[in-house]
C-alpha cells in the first residue's frame, strides 16, 4: 500500500521532470528539471531495495553530471541561444515518434495484459546487504568488463581533456 | 483500491521515460538539452534492470546498471567536452547551425 504511493510519487516526479526537462527554454531551468526527473528515479531504486545504486545515482547523477552540465551552461554563452527557436523542423518526426511508440505501448498492453502482468516481486535476494551482494557479483563474474570499464574511463578523461584544451 | 506495484508498472515507466528523452533529441535545437536528454534515456533503461533486477531475486540487474552509468558518466564528459570545443570554434551551440561536414 506505501509502496504504491511512494511509486505514483516519484513516478509522477521523474516523468514531470523529464516533461520539464525537455520543454523549457533556458538551459539552467532544463538541468535543475533534469535534476527533479534524477531524484524521482533515485527513489525508485530505494523502493527497488537497490540502495547501492540510489547512492551511485545521488553522488554521481545528481552530484557528478548535472554539475558537469550546469559548469558547461556558465562556460558558454547560452543567452543567445535561449532567445532563438528552440525546437528545429523534426518536431514532427518527434511527435510522430512519441505517438508511434505510445500506441504500441498501449497495445501491447491491451493484447498481452495478462502475460505482461507479471506477479509482485520477491523479496530481496537472500544473503547479505545490497552492497555485498553487487560487490560479489561484481568482483567475481564480471571482473573483466569492470576492468574494461576502468579503461573506457580513462580513455573518456584524457578524450574531454583534449577537447576542451584550448590549443594541443 | 490500489494495486500492488509489478515489473509491468516499472515497464511503462521506463517506456515513458525513453519516449520523452527520444523527443528530446529529435526536437531539440540546443546541444547542451540534447545531452541532458540522453542521460534522460539511459535512466529509462536503468529502471527497467532494477525492476527485473529486484523480480528475478538477483543482483546482476544492479550490477549491468552500474556499467550504464559508467557509460553515460563517460559519455557526459566526451560530451561535453566536444559542445565547449565546438563552441569555441563556431559561436554556437545549436545543433542545426553545426553543418561543417554538410556541403
Amino acid at each position: 500500500m506505501l509502496e504504491t504511493i511512494f511509486f505514483y510519487f516519484f513516478a509522477l516526479l521523474s516523468v514531470a521532470g523529464a516533461i520539464f526537462t525537455i520543454t523549457r527554454r533556458s538551459a539552467v531551468h532544463c538541468a535543475i528539471a533534469l535534476i527533479t526527473s534524477l531524484i524521482g528515479v533515485a527513489g525508485l531504486f530505494l523502493l527497488q531495495h537497490a540502495e547501492f545504486l540510489f547512492a551511485v545515482q545521488i553522488i554521481l547523477y545528481i552530484g557528478g553530471i548535472t554539475v558537469l552540465f550546469l559548469f558547461v551552461i556558465m562556460l558558454v554563452n547560452l543567452d543567445q541561444a535561449a532567445q532563438q527557436r528552440q525546437f528545429n523542423r523534426l518536431w514532427l518526426a518527434g511527435v510522430a515518434c512519441v505517438l508511434v511508440v505510445g500506441a504500441e505501448a498501449v497495445l501491447l498492453l491491451r493484447a498481452g495484459g495478462r502475460t505482461v502482468q507479471l506477479a509482485p516481486a520477491a523479496g530481496p535476494a537472500a544473503g547479505g546487504g545490497n552492497v555485498q551482494q553487487v560487490a560479489d557479483e561484481l568482483f567475481s563474474q564480471y571482473l573483466l568488463p569492470f576492468e574494461v570499464a576502468s579503461v573506457l574511463l580513462l580513455v573518456a578523461i584524457v578524450g574531454s581533456v583534449l577537447m576542451a584544451k584550448k590549443r594541443i | 483500491m490500489l494495486h500492488p506495484i509489478t515489473p509491468a508498472h516499472y515497464m511503462v515507466l521506463s517506456l515513458a521515460l525513453l519516449i520523452i528523452g527520444t523527443a528530446g533529441v529529435l526536437t531539440r535545437r540546443n546541444m547542451v538539452v540534447i545531452l541532458m536528454s540522453i542521460e534522460l534515456i539511459l535512466n529509462a533503461v536503468n529502471v527497467n534492470l532494477i525492476a527485473f533486477s529486484r523480480h528475478l531475486g538477483n543482483v546482476q540487474g544492479q550490477v549491468f546498471a552500474i556499467f550504464v552509468i559508467t557509460i553515460a558518466v563517460a559519455e557526459a564528459a566526451v560530451g561535453l567536452g566536444i559542445l565547449i570545443a565546438l563552441f569555441r570554434n563556431k559561436e554556437t551551440v545549436q545543433a542545426d547551425e553545426i553543418d561543417l561536414l554538410k556541403w
